[in-house]
């Protein structure tokens, strides 16, 4: 039998997971306990994993450490207590487009803007996969739902940009086809001591893909292996040359600045409380 | 006991989650409770706390749910509005059993009301304020010193049997200024801690003796889960009706069985009375004057001053109810807590209401002549 060290972060007695044949969602959840793995210092009982509620963010309860499974769009908040309250912890949030920039879009960017030592990883999959496929605000335009038949209209949230912009120190895409670019962004956000922010695009063939003629789970990872770019190579060609269609990966933006807890000490010794 | 200092109840809030171990606050502006917030950001660094001010009030309770599993001490506060954006999130504490304790510092609603002049109109929304069933424990002082009490018990309470608590002031009494003597210390109930290892099988929602579950504070090395499903006792969800029932009737069973620990009322000048006035709050500060006036009149009347909100003090009020021949209710709202009164009197002797919703406190008059209206209409039916 082969022995895959990863497994030991998983609750065994808790799997198979809910997903849909084909669902991203796994190969995410995956790469964060693979980045956790190369991770000196960071274990099963000094690591926290704080969800939000719909599809990604049933991914807490699979996974061997403290977990907390909140309340949609509430994972930010709870997981700034606890590494307020216990900041030798190291906590990592899984979200979803829906959870992330809809309902907890407010606690996202005041989060970004804290600098709270928190890894952040958006599992996109563009839709509502929990309630039947509804529009999100990171569903194209055009693309349809069952809240938008006839094509969504909605302008579209660039969760990375949007994470920058709010002030995050660290800022990376990747998808579900990339899986070890996937678990290098990852593991880099780990080593970031401050608000990390990184988003996978996984593919749901279930309430995004098959309404939208994506193809089998496989093409939909095709399509990410054929119109994702290198951030690198994104960023020689002039914006006209840019190809319709395709996106960068990789990591978009890093930043030294204080980190919340370090600032918050700085508090405890004017006040005098040490 | 520290020397005396004239302070606010608000403040005395503040001193006494300070004292009780409260060591994360996390809020959000709101007049008139924003002092609490204020005290809190200046003395928790003080002692190696934390305060945050968050983005909005539905942060501030994720944030203090989320610092309380951590292993802290919390704290939130708020009014109206305020209160009306956590809901979602004391239903959560209450499903997840999180300790956590809740300042209303009541203003006149609906909605922005009438900012900031006092009410109690949240009497219900503290029972019923988020969705589904669950159970809470409500405490309102009045007096800035039982503020500071209060302040103490709901921590303790909060910790003890693992519920949100929600300390139910008003704005008289939050803003109004006293003399106080604070203790050097109070008596502190200590976080719950798991009784088993993992390898001896513990489980984070198994209930102890008490039917309050040991659960285990994250970081400990206990690998638990927590969420807002119904879960079974590995704290995982379980999409049982056996499972759903037993758990909704365990976490109202571990307030319900506790009842007569956690509810507190006061009697006053009730020895010979034969009518009673029923309040809370700031409100039974006019109450008192009013009974006092009253029986200067000659009326044998009396007070019962509720502390406990909730659970409510189902036995004390069919108890005076047996003894009177009729309670009068006074609240600062539109008759919210007769009902419960009347429920409690179970037909053992009228009950009727005087309630204001003007944005005034009572006048100790307007009370004295719905006693006098009470004791008169019994008097002719007699």
């Amino acid at each position: 039998m082969i022995e895959r060290s990863y497994e030991k972060y998983f609750r065994r007695n808790r799997l198979p997971h809910l997903w849909c044949p084909g669902c991203g969602n796994g190969i995410a959840m995956k790469a964060i306990v693979q980045a956790i793995e190369g991770k000196d210092g960071w274990t099963q009982d000094n690591t926290i994993i704080v969800s939000g509620i719909g599809c990604s963010s049933r991914a807490s309860g699979y996974m061997d450490f403290d977990t907390l499974h909140t309340a949609h769009g509430r994972a930010i908040p709870f997981a700034t207590g606890i590494k307020l309250a216990r900041p030798e912890l190291n906590v990592v949030v899984i979200t979803g487009d829906g959870d992330c920039t809809a309902i907890g879009g407010g606690h996202f960017i005041h989060g970004c803007r804290r600098n709270i030592d928190l890894t952040v990883v958006l599992f996109n999959n563009n839709i509502y996969g929990m309630t039947g496929g509804q529009a999100s605000p990171m569903t194209p335009i055009g693309k349809r739902a069952t809240t938008a038949p006839y094509g969504s209209v909605d302008r579209v949230f660039d969760a990375c940009n949007l994470a920058q912009a709010a002030g995050a120190t660290y800022v990376a895409r990747s998808t579900a086809f990339h899986v070890q670019h996937l678990v290098k962004m990852i593991r880099e956000g780990l080593d970031n001591k401050g608000f990390s922010f990184i988003e996978a695009l996984v593919q749901c063939p279930t309430a995004y893909g098959r309404r939208n003629k994506l193809g089998d789970p496989a093409e939909m990872m095709a399509w990410m292996r054929d119109n994702a770019m290198m951030k690198a190579a994104w960023d020689k060609l002039p914006e006209e040359k840019r190809p319709e269609g395709k996106f960068p990966i990789g990591l978009f933006y890093q930043s030294e600045a204080i980190d919340y807890d370090t600032a918050y000490d700085h508090v405890i010794d004017i006040a005098g409380g040490r | 006991m520290s020397e005396a200092r004239l302070m606010q109840g608000n403040e005395a809030v503040a001193e006494g989650a300070l004292m009780a171990g409260v060591r994360f606050f996390g809020g959000y502006p709101i007049t008139p409770s924003t002092e609490i917030a204020e005290g809190m950001a200046k003395m928790l660094p003080k002692v190696g706390g934390t305060f945050i001010q968050m983005e909005d009030e539905i942060a501030s309770m994720g944030v203090v749910l989320g610092a309380s599993l951590a292993g802290r001490k919390v704290l939130t506060a708020s009014s109206g509005p305020g209160i009306s954006l956590k809901q979602e999130l004391i239903g959560y504490a209450a499903a997840a059993e999180i300790p956590v304790v809740i300042v209303n510092v009541q203003r006149v609603g609906p909605s922005t009301g009438q900012p900031t002049a006092p009410s109690q109109g949240d009497v219900m929304q503290a029972r019923w304020g988020t969705h589904g069933d669950h159970p809470i424990i409500a405490l309102s002082p009045w007096s800035v010193r039982e503020a500071f009490e209060l302040a103490v018990r709901s921590v303790n309470l909060a910790e003890q049997f693992r519920t949100p608590v929600i300390l139910l002031m008003d704005e008289i009494v939050g803003h109004l200024r006293e003399k106080v003597e604070l203790p050097d210390a109070v008596e502190i109930y200590p976080r719950r801690k798991p009784k088993k290892t993992r390898a001896e099988g513990y489980e984070p929602y198994a209930p102890d003796d008490d039917l309050v579950p040991n659960i285990a504070d994250f970081g400990d090395g206990y690998h638990i889960h927590v969420t807002g499903l119904i879960h079974d006792e590995t704290g995982f969800p379980v999409g049982s009706p056996k499972v759903t029932e037993d758990a909704i009737n365990r976490l109202h069973q571990k307030i319900e069985r506790a009842a007569d620990e956690i509810v507190k009322v006061e009697e006053l000048f009730m020895d010979d009375a034969e009518y009673a006035v029923v309040s809370f709050g700031g409100t039974a500060r006019t109450v008192y004057e009013a009974v006092r006036e009253a029986r200067e009149r000659g009326i044998k009347v009396g007070m019962l001053r509720l502390i406990t909100i909730w659970p409510f003090a189902d036995k004390a009020i069919y108890d005076l109810a047996s003894r009177v021949k009729g309670i009068l209710m006074v609240e600062l709202n539109y008759g919210q807590l007769v009902n419960e009164v009347r429920r409690a009197a179970n037909g053992q002797c009228r009950v009727d209401l005087c309630a204001k919703y003007n944005m005034q406190i009572f006048e100790p008059e307007e009370i004295g002549e719905a006693i006098d209206r009470m004791v008169a209409e019994v008097s002719g039916n007699d």
